[in-house]
């Protein structure tokens, strides 16, 4: 018998849980203005992400997903890409989003239950949250490959969770994009939970990263709290796959300190004391020790961030909350290009009947 | 002009449009070097390159998924599914991402990409490969779903799918691949999509039909005309959104109509269209509107798949019924 494949998967970190560096940082790291934007957009999502918690849970708000303890793989990512890279988020990847332009007040309305909240004026080539988990993996592939049948040097990014690799469509675009070379980095935001299925019971498998390794594609992990280690990979991944090295799979490990979402209550199956020694580890926290402790930001700056933060997030809010609702024949556009006039009359009644409830007398 | 069967209509579509515009590429099982199970892509690796002409894995989600992809960024992906009795895995693609891109981001992404899968029964096919799920799909906002009838219509239909800048599932009568010959003009130009096409005009009766069973639809229009009976044959085309215009204006002339389909009876589209002339040409109506349908039973293997298939022997006595009534 012989040995006729094995693999390694590697783990990159840099920054400890204690903010302490455990090896020489990146070149982008070692200048700590670099390192002083990305705390600050750790923070903002935080901001933001709260604010839009208490919008939920006083009836402003539909339901909302948290990245609460995941800032890190959103913010490191999208430190690394460019930006006519195309991200295929998740429903949970709002720190990337913010980062990369999409507005506050646009995740709001979404969330808020209206579809031009992914019409975004940021990146317009990047795609909407994908709610049906991992069926953008495939996807990306396409992107990948049309990017690149094109002669464009793009590169298109799909975020995933844990319970995502479980998927079919996960394994399937993996195989596509390992079989075209194509120019895409998976990352897996590992948050060890989906919904109340903990990382245990989703897969045998030690890491998912060697998931990547059945698609001939290789596979890594980093410390998804270290917003270094992220961007670090990510870079990485970015850099080959733009020089045409093909996929990478990241899985960044990580942990979700919230509620999967508003309407979901974790305190039913996890233990609150795990969740607390969580704490210890998150992402924020230990990028504010280690700038600190190079002298990069003190408790001066860690105010005046949270006012403007505040002030940001507040402003977003103030914007949502002036925009109407869409007319109710809004539904009817964008259906199609041009509406097929099979759907003229129902169009026509739907119009009826929001001019009927603009009047209060759909009602009485 | 030459004589060519549907499957080589489709291919010198398919041909027409990746010469025409290079955004547009195939992909699919054995699509490539292999020119397709049905030999619909025959050629075309060859002449496009396998950059144009894609030999994916053997996975219809991710076939689906990529084209979705693909059409995301611009381009216009004709991806076939090698029967519609697999076509399932890529049904969350269909629902939830390609038929609502464009409207769940207000315009801002479309998805201009065609789904081809041949479908429907009558070649002796293994199990799977004889379904007609058309109504499935004509129940999912956002979509067209188109079935040629003929080789011309194949043609421009095709070509008017892959124009067509939102997605389009085109279902192919497997049955009518190589069953008949007819003059094609191979000059690029389309059919429109989202109306009837009548072939017959009649003053005493409205038939209707789409796919395979057209053929068996205009076989009984001969045989009602031999009794100086004058048939009204109208090829649905576009299933989805459905042409009632034509549908009740014809109605109203013939006061008379049956609907002929090879799909389950229950939920078919035949029922759309007897609701629809329930709701807008009940007047007109001189006699009940008829079916003649597939079963509402699992799609028999081959032994059994001619006594499943309406012939043009149901079709008659469902017209002579209809055209009895006063």
């Amino acid at each position: 018998m012989v040995a006729v494949a094995s693999f390694v998967i590697n783990h990159t970190g840099f920054i400890n849980p204690k903010g302490e560096a455990i090896q020489p940082l990146p070149e982008f790291a070692r200048d700590s203005a670099a390192l002083v934007s990305m705390y600050r957009a750790m923070v903002l999502t935080r901001l933001f992400d709260r604010k839009a918690i208490s919008l939920q849970r006083t009836g402003q708000l539909g339901t909302f997903a948290s990245a609460l303890g995941q800032e890190a793989i959103g913010v490191g990512l999208a430190s690394a890409m460019e930006a006519d890279d195309v991200l295929l988020p998740s429903y949970r990847d709002h720190a990337a989003q913010l980062l990369r332009g999409v507005s506050m007040t646009e995740i709001l309305l979404y969330w808020s239950g209206d579809e031009r909240g992914s019409d975004f004026a940021g990146p317009r080539h990047d795609f909407p949250n994908c709610i049906p988990i991992a069926s953008q993996a495939t996807q990306a592939a396409g992107v990948a490959y049309a990017c690149r049948l094109r002669g464009e040097a793009r590169v298109a990014v799909c975020m995933l969770g844990d319970g995502a690799t479980s998927k079919g469509d996960f394994y399937e675009g993996m195989n596509l994009a390992g079989v075209w070379q194509a120019p895409l980095v998976f990352i897996i935001s590992n948050n060890q939970w989906a919904i109340s299925v903990p990382r245990s019971a989703q897969s045998a498998a030690p890491t998912l990263a060697q998931k990547a390794i059945a698609a001939g594609i290789e596979g890594l992990q980093a410390d998804g709290n270290d917003v270094v280690a992220v961007r670090h990979v990510a870079q990485r991944a970015l850099d080959k796959a733009r020089r045409g090295g093909g996929p990478t799979l990241i899985e960044a490990i990580s942990y979700r300190l919230g509620d999967h979402t508003t309407a979901d209550d974790a305190s039913r199956y996890r233990d609150a004391g795990a969740v607390q020694q969580q704490w210890l580890l998150e992402p924020i926290l230990r990028l504010r020790n280690y700038l600190v402790s190079v002298d990069a930001w003190d408790k001066d700056r860690e105010q005046a961030l949270h006012k403007e933060g505040a002030a940001l997030v507040e402003q977003a809010v103030e914007a949502f909350r002036a925009t109407p609702a869409p007319s109710a024949d809004a539904m009817f556009d964008h259906l199609y290009a041009t509406l097929p006039k099979a759907l003229w009359p129902q169009r026509a009644m739907a119009l009826a009947r929001g001019a009927l409830d603009a009047e209060g007398g759909a009602h009485g | 002009m030459a004589e060519m069967n549907l499957v080589e209509a489709v291919n010198r579509a398919l041909a027409h449009e990746m010469a025409a515009d290079p955004d547009v590429v195939l992909l699919g099982e054995d699509v490539g070097v292999n020119g397709g199970v049905f030999r619909a892509t025959v050629g075309l690796h060859a002449r496009f390159g396998a950059g144009r002409v894609i030999d994916t894995p053997l996975a219809e989600a991710a076939i689906a998924g990529a084209a979705v992809g693909m059409a995301a960024m611009g381009l216009k992906p004709v991806a076939e599914i090698q029967f519609t009795g697999f076509i399932y895995p890529a049904i969350d693609q269909i629902v939830n991402h390609a038929s609502r891109l464009r409207h769940r981001t207000r315009g801002r992404m479309s998805c201009p990409l065609v789904l081809r899968s041949p479908c429907g029964g009558g070649i002796h096919a293994p199990e799977h490969h004889s379904e007609s799920p058309e109504a499935m799909f004509a129940h999912i906002p956002g979509l067209r779903v188109v079935m040629p009838s003929s080789p011309a219509r194949a043609y421009g239909l095709l070509l008017a799918a892959i124009r067509d800048p939102d997605p389009v599932i085109f279902l192919e009568p497997t049955r009518l691949y190589r069953l008949f010959r007819e003059e094609v003009k191979d000059d690029g130009a389309a059919l429109p999509l989202d109306a009837c096409f009548t072939l017959r005009a009649g003053a005493d009766l409205t038939l209707i039909s789409w796919g395979a069973m057209l053929r068996d639809t205009l076989l009984a229009a001969d045989a009602l005309r031999e009794e100086n009976v004058m048939a009204e044959v109208i090829d649905l085309a576009t299933l989805k959104p459905m042409d009632m215009e034509t549908i009740l204006e014809s109605v109203a002339r013939t006061g008379r109509c049956v609907i002929v389909h090879e799909a389950a009876r229950t939920a078919g589209l035949g029922a759309e269209i007897a609701a629809n002339l329930a709701e807008q040409g009940l007047y007109c109506l001189q006699a009940p509107v008829r079916r003649v349908t597939g079963y509402d039973v699992v799609m028999p293997l081959g032994r059994l798949e001619r006594q499943y298939l309406p012939d043009v022997r149901r079709i008659l006595e469902a017209a002579r019924k209809t055209l009895e009534a006063v």
